[in-house]
């Protein structure tokens, strides 16, 4: 039943909830090491973009991801195979590293918590395109129409792991996958469920780039979350899965802990529907928040995973929040920006950000922004500029989104 | 266990604006007019059941957020603000904590079609006031501005039974203490595009658009119009558990059929009929009246079931939602005399 809660759910969230698998693509590369080498390295990973056509656009660079020749083995039939578009295979790869990762089998309910911006645009796109050139042709659309929508990726994921359960779909602009793993989190705290599959998706599009080029938020070179001259974002694509478990659940099953999640808070800012309150009240309020929903304070955060998109009204909005969530510790806690490695991954962010956490506190290093020219001045916390190796014990991850939606996560090194 | 309850409805549907609308349109049960609507490149328009104008123009539409708001948008804001009725200035001084939820399958798809065919044309000369607005949590984003609420706000993307999670969640967050209230909102926008992708699964629907809204609180006390029962599992449409299969086992999850008692359920296809077919009870199956409007409809069953539980025509409602596309999902409301 999804109502009532089960008979040993509580609403104190009184279970530890902990990582046991971790997927990820981006354009760094597939899976979990060629990810935390290129974060831990700072390497920068845009390029000309050639998904589509960028000539008559003010930015042509983004992060594409270089997607493997062939799938990993799954249960999905090669009808359902032949039917995936870029933003699903890129979201079965993450899933099935961390379903393999967390050595999980098929079961009944077992819930799916995603979050994506877009889901398969590419496939909307080509509906229309052809719908307007050949009014009468109906060539491919019936697939188009039921793979562009996001609930398809999710049922996806199910018939490739032969599992069942819940498909929920969180669509809250770039906070999208912090939210859907936030909400997974509070399920398992609250006893709603054993284990989860959780993370954010998002692939290159037409659409979206345009957009974000029309709103002059795209810059023309590699972005410098804050820089003093930032002028803009640049967009990239990827995945990442995380396998939740209770504590307790993870034990039973021997499994190998990544890290804990233990804090969450999402809040609205009412501000603007594409521009934060300038004093960042919400991300303050969301960051201040998961401190209080994992029971520490800002000085027991050893690193700050921003969202630092680059844009001159993201990264000046969150400097604020930061610096009076941080207050004193402020000039001795390690921000950065993973964005400088792989852009932007909107509805995928918070999820790639989540396991860019989960890799610092498992190497123990922070990921810097080697690209970084002159700190802006209203920063008053340490930008990460060069690889370091750090003891860090807690990271809390910012991500935010078009229509006010704030969200951070914390985890925890494990054990 | 905590026990939730309704609070308040509201519904913009073909049939006007207001559950008032929507109820006197059920009791005649008979289809609400269609209108055309052209389809570029076709000789033939596409009939579908849009919103009609409203009656008096609704004050909020001149908020700074909402003149140029899709018509997703002001259909949300307009339901979840009779849903809210005198507690809307509760919200917005602050006194009451709301968590939003909407639900969407096709969203905001006008702003969307006519922003990427800009973008086809030209996109140096694409709109940077259309894009924001594609985005699926738009319509989530203005309300809470209009309401000035800073608390939670999800925007979920499925297919109908999209909105009973979406209740399912308000419950937890309820449950949780998170919130005080939480607005549950369904909501569509019909466009020719849409129109146009529905007639390659189902030539004889017709594609209706609007928002139907719930507003859930623990409290019990004056203005509880149902309680909450039982929402089901989700059982998903997969390779292994065909929409009939989902269907029959979420049916299994709901009581057997008492007197006074309704089910509310969709457009009584073959596969719903037989998970159903024991049901001896009263039925009401709105989609022939207003169209196939995804996670609207299965708002709006919701709000007509709680609607007939106030007026006191049955003591219970079962919700039947079989999706489209994604899963087959029920819920039960009682009436507030009968909980427990």
């Amino acid at each position: 039943m999804l109502f009532p809660a089960p008979k040993n759910s509580d609403p104190t969230g009184a279970n530890r909830v902990v990582v046991t698998g971790a997927g990820i693509v981006t354009a760094l590369g597939i899976g979990w090491q060629k990810n935390a080498e290129g974060f831990r390295a700072g390497r920068n990973a845009f390029r000309p973009v050639t998904l589509f056509d960028v000539s008559r656009q003010r930015s042509k660079i983004a992060a594409e991801v270089d997607l493997p020749a062939e799938l990993p083995t799954t249960k999905l039939s090669p009808n359902s195979i032949c039917r995936l578009n870029r933003a699903s295979k890129m979201l079965l790869i993450a899933a099935h590293e961390a379903w393999t990762q967390a050595g999980w089998n098929a079961v009944e309910n077992l819930p799916v918590v995603i979050g994506t911006t877009s889901g398969e645009m590419a496939f909307g796109e080509n509906y229309l395109q052809q719908a307007v050139r050949f009014p009468y042709s109906k060539k491919a659309q019936p697939t188009r129409v039921v793979h562009y929508q996001a609930q398809q990726q999710g049922l996806d994921l199910c018939n490739a792991f032969d599992f069942s359960g819940p498909v929920t779909i969180v669509s809250n602009a770039c906070a999208s996958g912090a939210n859907a793993i936030g909400h997974a989190f509070e399920m398992l705290r609250g006893g709603h469920a054993e284990k989860i599959l959780t993370g954010g998706y998002d692939s290159l599009c037409q659409l979206t780039f345009a957009g974000f080029d029309s709103l002059q938020a795209l810059s023309t070179t590699p972005c410098r979350p804050f820089d003093a001259q930032r002028d803009g974002l640049t967009l990239g694509e990827g995945a990442a899965i995380l396998t939740l478990e209770t504590l307790e659940h993870a034990r039973k099953q021997n499994a190998e802990v990544l890290g804990e999640i233990t804090g969450y808070g999402a809040t609205t800012d009412t501000h603007h529907l594409t521009q934060p309150h300038p004093e960042g009240k919400a991300a303050f309020a969301a960051m201040t928040s998961a401190c209080a929903c994992a029971k520490i304070s800002p000085e027991q955060i050893h690193y700050v995973n921003a969202h630092g998109t680059a844009t001159p009204h993201n990264d000046a909005t969150e400097s604020v929040a930061i610096n009076r969530w941080a207050t004193d510790h402020a000039k001795n806690l390690p921000v950065s920006s993973t964005k400088t490695c792989i852009g932007h991954l909107l509805g995928a962010a918070g999820a790639v950000e989540a396991v860019a956490c989960l890799m610092a506190l498992r190497g123990q290093w922070l990921p810097p922004q080697i690209s970084l020219h002159k700190i802006d001045p209203a920063c008053n916390f340490e930008i990460v500029r060069d690889p370091v190796d750090k003891k860090i014990d807690t990271a809390l991850s910012n991500s935010f989104g078009f229509g006010g939606a704030n969200a951070a996560l914390i985890f925890r090194r494990w054990p | 266990m905590s026990r939730i309850f309704v609070h308040g409805l509201g519904a913009v549907s073909p049939a006007g604006w207001g559950v008032p609308a929507l109820r006197d349109a059920l009791k005649r049960n008979s289809p609400v007019q269609t209108q055309t609507l052209v389809r570029p490149g076709w000789k033939k328009p596409l009939h579908v059941r849009p919103v009609p104008e409203p009656v008096s123009r609704p004050v909020f539409f001149d908020h700074p957020r909402l003149r140029r708001a899709n018509l997703i948008a002001q259909f949300t804001v307009a339901a979840a603000l009779e849903a809210l009725g005198k507690n809307v200035s509760l919200v917005q001084g602050g006194w009451i904590r709301l968590g939003i939820i909407v639900g969407v399958m096709a969203g905001g798809v006008n702003y969307s079609r006519r922003f990427y065919e800009e973008v086809l044309q030209n996109p140096r000369t694409a709109s940077p006031l259309i894009f924001p607005e594609t985005v699926f949590n738009a319509p989530a984003s203005h309300l809470a501005a209009f309401l000035g609420s800073e608390m939670i706000s999800y925007t979920l993307v499925g297919d109908d039974g999209t909105f009973l999670q979406g209740v399912a969640l308000a419950a937890q967050w309820l449950t949780d203490g998170k919130v005080d209230a939480c607005l549950v909102i369904g909501a569509e926008e019909t466009d020719w595009i849409v129109a146009d992708a529905m007639k390659l699964f189902r030539r004889k629907t017709i594609h209706g658009e609007g928002a139907g809204a719930i507003l859930l609180k623990k409290d019990s006390g004056s203005g509880a119009i149902a309680e909450l029962a039982v929402i089901t599992d989700s059982f998903p449409f997969t390779q292994s558990q065909s929409r009939a299969e989902a269907a029959r086992r979420m049916r299994a999850h709901l009581p057997s059929c008492a007197s006074n008692e309704l089910l509310c359920c969709g457009e009584q296809d073959t596969t719903e009929n037989a998970a159903w077919k024991d049901w001896a009870g009263a039925r009401l199956a709105p989609k022939a009246i207003l169209g196939e409007a995804f996670v609207a409809f299965a708002a709006w069953q919701c709000v007509a079931a709680c609607e007939s539980i106030r007026q006191a025509e049955f003591t219970a409602a079962n919700i039947s939602v079989v999706g489209v596309n994604q899963q087959a999902v029920g819920a039960r409301f009682l009436a507030c005399a009968g909980a427990g």
